[in-house]
């Protein structure tokens, strides 16, 4: 395989900070490459650096086969890009911007209509599409952003954070979209997300912690890295427990924002000799296979964000694409 | 450089789009030049009162056009600084069109809405009592673009290092008072004392007004507002010189400025 990104040892400083430490890694064309890490990780400052938007301090980025320092324009020609902050123009109407986007990406004006048409039902705004964005709910203005950044076609597309407090339905859509175009025209997907379950529609995924890639593999490879199952029980006193099942059973548990947990081969099994005999009062227990959340806490201590959740509806448009072998949504 | 061509057009389309969808600040933005034609041009022109040969009115008002297009043409640059504060200088900016295109497409989108305005103010010809041929009619257009493209560039150009609105806004006020009022828009120059006299002739603002007069009024009766640079009277074609020159000069910066943008 083709690798049409190419990271060598980048480093980007903002004065004394240093936002990317030293990363290097490969994306082969047509591959959806995660990047998931806490907020601060350098997920942004990567982006920008590989879609010509800034400079690097050191290293070296091939993008479609230019370096990105040297020759920006090819580079560009060959993107596409989703902000993770907002670059619409609000003044414009839905239908003005989108127009602009095709316009400076030259895409011939009758194939721009259709496909502007195509995508603004796709994210369900092609009834709005004469109003002023200004006029927009700020999820209204998130898939107008996604939307106006899947025009053009672009042979590798970088989503930051694309679906950042949207609903579980319009992920849903969005998403189906973006594996569809892939499946279509093998553009390569670039997405750093701190949702899991974003980052599980990945083929690969970096796990990146205060600019540095911590790990970087296929995401069951890196679930298969936490071991066993996960475990979390929620008691009324936290730190007896702890104590209870590192004298008892020889666990290390952790404390999380769900109640304390830990992992264990066969979890099944474990339960019934954990609930015997334990002295601290259980509310709950629940067990799960584990999630890269987990995989984050177990390579930094820290748990990635504060919420969870929607995991099972992405999982789901993925499970649906790969099992209806790929011909177009609806 | 079709391509550059087409990226242009991108550019300048949505600066024209996005001016016509605000087009009643352009109104409030004329206010203040008009103010200062009808003040200046019945109250002082009656203080002033040379006898029969002297028309305040009629030197003044080529100035006042000049301030319209100076204002407007200036304040265009305050769409980049919008632009960034939005995110929208992002999306123009990963699009794969030159920074050459986007810095002359904003040039020209500045430039035609300050033109525009410049033209607005021909309306006010019965009142400011000058006879204008044609000719001289499509001159004065011709001069107000060339102007407006020069000082939209310096404007493009100080925006484009600008970070913030406010920043925008204190730099403009700053530069505003002198470039207007330190030139012949007002008054004749060359009896001023040598130090403003200086002034007047580094500001490129002079040679545009002095062109526009000099296209309104004629040459000679616009005499005695015109300017001398080493002993030496500027005629239209030496004035336009001097602020296309300028203007390339501001939009080369620009262009630069655009290049190394993070
Ligand atoms: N333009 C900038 N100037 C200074 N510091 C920055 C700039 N952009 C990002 N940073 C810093 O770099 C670090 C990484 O930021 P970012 O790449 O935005 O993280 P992420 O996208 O993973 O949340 C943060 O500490 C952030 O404050
Ligand atoms: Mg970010």
């Amino acid at each position: 395989m083709t690798s049409i990104i190419e990271v060598e040892h980048l480093v980007k400083k903002f004065g004394d900070l240093v936002a990317v430490d030293d990363v290097s890694f490969d994306v082969a064309e047509g591959e959806i490459f995660g990047f998931l890490g806490p907020n601060g990780a350098g997920k942004t400052t990567t982006i920008n650096i590989l879609s010509t938007l800034m400079r690097p301090t050191k290293g070296k980025v091939t993008l479609c086969g230019h370096n990105v320092a040297r020759r920006p324009n090819e580079v560009r020609r060959c993107i596409g890009m989703v902000f993770q902050d907002p670059s619409l123009d609000i003044k414009l109407t839905a239908l003005q911007n989108m127009q602009f986007h095709t316009g400076v990406y030259s895409v011939p004006r009758d194939v721009a209509k259709e496909r502007i048409r195509t995508v603004l039902e796709m994210v369900d705004l092609w009834e709005r599409r004469n109003d002023t964005v200004q006029t927009y709910s700020g999820g209204m203005r998130r898939r107008l952003e996604i939307g106006r950044g899947l025009l053009h076609y672009p042979k590798v597309l970088f989503l930051d954070e694309p679906t950042l407090g949207l609903d579980p339905q319009t992920r849903f859509h969005i998403w189906n979209y973006i594996l569809d175009l892939r499946k279509r025209l093998n553009i390569t997907v670039f997405l750093t997300t701190h949702y899991m379950d974003e980052a599980n529609v990945a083929d690969r995924i970096a796990v990146i912690d205060h600019g540095k890639i911590i790990a970087l593999d296929t995401p069951d490879a890196l679930k298969r890295m936490v071991g066993g199952d996960v475990i979390t029980l929620k008691t009324d006193n936290p730190e007896a427990a702890v104590a209870e099942l590192k004298e008892k059973h020889n666990i290390e548990a952790q404390h999380g924002s769900e109640g304390i947990f830990f992992e264990v081969q066969n979890g099944e099994e474990f339960i019934p000799t954990l609930v015997k005999n334990f002295r601290s009062g259980l509310y709950s227990i629940s067990m799960r296979r584990p999630t890269l959340d987990d995989v984050f806490i177990k390579l930094t201590g820290r748990e990635i964000r504060e919420e969870g959740g929607g995991e099972a509806v992405l999982m789901r448009a993925w499970a649906q694409r790969q099992a209806s072998g790929g011909r177009g949504f609806h | 450089m079709k391509d550059n061509l087409h990226g242009v057009y991108i550019i300048w389309y949505r600066d024209i789009l996005r001016f016509w969808r605000d087009r009643a600040r352009m109104l409030t933005s004329m206010a203040m030049p008009i103010l200062y034609l009808v003040i200046f041009g019945t109250g002082i022109a009656s203080f002033l009162d040379r006898g029969e040969d002297f028309d305040y009115i009629a030197f003044i008002y080529p100035g006042i056009i000049c301030m319209v297009v100076v204002l407007g043409s200036i304040m265009s640059g305050i769409t980049v600084v919008f632009d960034r504060e939005f995110g929208f200088l992002k999306e123009v900016l990963v699009a794969p069109i030159s920074r050459t295109a986007v810095a002359v497409g904003k040039a020209m989108g500045g430039a035609t809405i300050a033109s525009a305005q410049g033209l607005i103010m021909l309306v006010f010809i019965p009142f400011a009592d000058v006879q204008m041929s044609v000719a001289s009619g499509f001159m004065l257009v011709g001069l107000m673009i060339v102007l407006a493209l020069s000082l939209t560039s310096m404007g493009l150009f100080i925006a484009s290092r600008i970070r913030s609105m406010e920043a925008f806004q204190a730099v403009m006020q700053l530069l505003m008072f002198p470039l207007i009022f330190i030139s012949p828009v007002m008054f004749p120059v060359e009896t001023l004392p040598g130090w403003l006299a200086t002034m007047v002739k580094l500001n490129p603002v002079s040679y545009g007004v002095d062109a526009i007069r000099q296209a309104v009024m004629g040459v000679e009766a616009s005499a005695p507002f015109g300017i001398e640079l080493f002993g030496y009277r500027m005629s239209i074609a030496l004035d336009v010189a001097v602020v296309a020159t300028f203007g390339i000069i501001m939009l080369m910066l620009a262009i630069r400025s655009f290049r190394v943008q993070e």
